[in-house]
């Protein structure tokens, strides 16, 4: 019997996506537009066509010709920029959706996770749930009997276990979904970003339990932005770019290739668009100007952003950061802070934006950049669309690594001027 | 599953179009998801009602009487001699309302469990399979009502109520085609989602509910069989009254084979767009 439990070859996923023409906001032409959309439809409709809606299409593959294999009872991580195909490998591998072309074949049951708590209904009380979401996972109910007090002790919800899930708070709700997945007995195991739920501590230990399944010969397969936990967990990394494998191999030098990568990318057409200002590119860039995925505390931040806008006055960028958890811990508004607003012609621009200097704790953090009409909406949003970490940060000559993952924060702040103790009068004499 | 009810070594290849041989094996593999989903959809349904299961019995029984007041009251429609008339309409709304509910939610059940769909792997038959199961319980409820009709007008069954279960499964059955249709086309064209309310409106009056098949003229029997619904109701019915009602038997005959048609139409369509559903949700 061979050892390898899954073998992708030339797997390819192709989708249909309709693009409106402009209509120079003429009330004609816009009404011919509909009225032809209205009897395309109809015609696809007809004809049993994808159900896509537009006035032109384009064929878009969100994976092109992927080959890979995994070995029985390894660890692999899967990274990649958003929408680089990792989700569609994973619908795919997952049984979700169909590749369009290509071969995967896979030995052993496979058991996905793209989501944490995946049919829980919030009407139900935790108990319930908990048979529900194990069946939907794949579990006998025999199963889920057996290792019931196991996934409520894991969740730490004996309280509550009789309440309907709606009164739950969003950290009990998703801890027990958590507990669930992670009793789960599959052979090969495909789990999507969701370990970004819950507190550091029970992060570090459904890390624990992963790798406890992996060590009794189970293998998974891991997406994850969070470059902290693929590097503790798996030793193997895939990185994707625009649909394609770009590198295969150990996981630190598919991490290299991958940061080293961000500011090559020049596809980024999965970006999508706005309607005034449309997002190309961002990248955070060091002092020559080349991109990098690292950011060293308490020197200036510089992020280039590229442009295209339709000239539109009082259009500006945005940048929200965020931590390893996703909360967001930062704001910039180039508009409100700056008075800076994007050319006030139609084309493409690149700016760089130097930020004054942080003490970002180390970790991994990444940025939302966003194109807004300043004061009145938001035009173009990426989530994501820039990753960054941060290796030390030292704000001291005392070398204490100040990390994220302390729960203290993000941002390591620091004196202004000298501290002085002066005594209080009271306890003076 | 068990470890030990599955092959050690489930071989499976993933290949555009591949035609799943598998299918109705993992149908069964499935079938303890098949059953929490049924019992997920009753669990829920009178959860912060105030009256609870109580409704299950309101809904039947006040369309009894609504149907009785206009059609064998103010309309006149008789219904035989001996028959009371509230017994013959509740002998088609019996059907009617088994038909009406499984189409109606099996429809809407695919577009409704889309986050499941979109999440995790299953045979997506299971999930408007297991309405069927919630529509069943009501039933089993109205049919609480039926005997407590029957002793109210004093009213003795013939041995035909010994076949009444044949009839429930072809209820079934009839609507099962047509739901796996709607539920598979709903996803691709949501248009059918307001076609759907539209057509049970429709089949209401089109079928012998209110009143009896016999009425229409014995020329255009045959054809009017053509809504496998007649042949159903009118079997209901004689199971229940006996010979007041006789079955038509050509035309029940004729509506069988066009029940078989539409099982065929349907579990063909659903398992043709299934295969992309995710990527149209």
């Amino acid at each position: 019997m061979s050892d390898i439990v899954i073998s992708a070859k030339g797997v390819g996923k192709k989708f249909v996506i309709g693009h409106r023409v402009e209509t120079n906001g003429l009330f004609v032409d816009a009404m011919v537009n509909a009225t032809r959309r209205f009897f395309s439809k109809g015609k696809a409709a007809l004809k049993g066509g994808p159900g896509v809606t537009g006035d032109v299409f384009e064929e878009f593959w969100a994976l092109r010709d992927v080959n890979f294999e995994i070995k029985r009872g390894e660890l692999v991580s899967i990274v990649g920029h958003n929408g680089a195909g990792k989700s569609t490998l994973l619908k795919i591998l997952s049984r979700i959706t169909e590749p369009t072309t290509g071969r995967i074949e896979i030995n052993g049951r496979v058991t996905s996770l793209l989501e944490v708590g995946t049919g829980f209904h919030p009407e139900l009380s935790g108990r319930e749930n908990v048979f529900l979401n194990g069946a939907i996972l794949g579990m006998t109910r025999a199963e889920v009997r057996r290792r019931f007090d196991e996934i409520v002790a894991f969740a730490g919800v004996e309280k509550f276990i009789d309440t309907p899930v709606k009164r739950y708070s969003i950290g009990m709700y998703a801890r027990l979904a958590f507990a669930v997945a992670a009793h789960l007995e599959a052979e090969i195991l495909v789990i999507d970003e969701v370990l970004a739920v819950g507190d550091s501590e029970f992060q570090e230990r459904c890390l624990n339990r992963m790798s406890d399944m992996a060590s009794t010969g189970r293998t998974v397969l891991f997406v994850s932005h969070n470059l902290a936990a693929v590097t503790a967990l798996t030793k193997r990394a895939m990185v994707l770019n625009a649909g394609s494998l770009t590198f295969d191999g150990p996981v630190q030098a598919a991490l290299t290739h991958y940061t080293a990568g961000i500011g090559k990318v020049t596809n980024r057409a999965n970006w999508g668009r706005g309607q005034d200002a449309t997002l190309l590119a961002a990248d955070l860039i060091d002092e020559q100007g080349k991109p990098t995925g690292r950011y060293v505390p308490g020197t200036p931040l510089r992020l280039r952003v590229a442009v295209e806008t339709s000239g539109l006055p009082g259009m500006c960028v945005e940048l929200v950061f965020r931590d390893e958890l996703g909360l967001p811990i930062g704001f910039y508004s180039a508009g409100i802070f700056n008075q800076v607003a994007l050319p006030q012609r139609a084309g493409r621009f690149e700016c760089v934006i130097t930020l004054e200097s942080q003490f970002l704790a180390a970790g991994q953090y990444s940025v939302d950049v966003e194109t807004a009409n300043t004061n009145v909406s938001t035009d173009h949003s990426v989530g994501n669309a820039v990753q960054f970490m941060v290796e030390t940060c030292s704000p001291g000559s005392i070398a204490f690594n100040f990390r994220q993952a302390l729960g203290t924060g993000a941002l390591a702040m620091t004196a202004a001027g000298p501290i002085e103790f002066k005594p209080l009068s009271d306890q003076a004499g | 599953m068990s470890s030990s009810d599955q092959t050690p070594t489930a071989r499976l290849v993933l290949e555009a179009g591949r035609a799943d041989r598998q299918y109705w094996h993992d149908i069964w593999r499935y079938r303890e998801l098949f059953f929490i989903l049924a019992w997920r959809d009753v669990a829920v349904r009178y959860k912060q009602t105030v009256v609870g299961f109580a409704w299950a019995f309101v809904r039947p029984f006040m369309t009894m009487v609504v149907f009785t007041v206009v059609f064998g009251h103010i309309a006149r429609l008789s219904s035989g001699d001996v028959t009371p008339y509230a017994l013959m309409v509740y002998g088609g709304l019996l059907p009617w309302t088994l038909f009406s509910s499984v189409f109606g939610d099996a429809s809407a059940s695919v577009m409704s469990n889309a986050n499941l769909i979109s999440k995790v792997y299953f045979p997506r038959m299971i999930v408007p399979m297991s309405t069927v199961v919630v529509a069943l319980i009501d039933f089993g409820v109205s049919l609480i009502i039926l005997v407590g009709l029957m002793v109210w007008y004093r009213f003795l069954p013939g041995w035909q109520i010994l076949l009444l279960p044949v009839f429930v499964v072809l209820a079934l059955l009839a609507s099962i085609g047509p739901a796996l249709w709607a539920a598979a086309i709903v996803v691709k064209y949501r248009d059918f989602r307001f076609v759907v309310p539209f057509m049970l409106q429709f089949g209401l009056y089109a079928s012998p509910v209110g009143f009896s098949s016999a009425i229409v003229p014995s020329e255009w029997r045959l054809l009017y069989n053509l809504n496998p619904m007649v042949g159903i109701i009118d079997g209901f019915r004689w199971c229940i009254v006996g010979g007041d009602s006789p079955i038509y038997l050509p035309g029940f005959a004729l509506s069988l084979f066009v029940i078989a048609v539409m099982l065929w139409i349907g579990v063909g369509s659903f398992r043709r767009i299934e295969r992309a559903f995710a990527d149209l949700m």
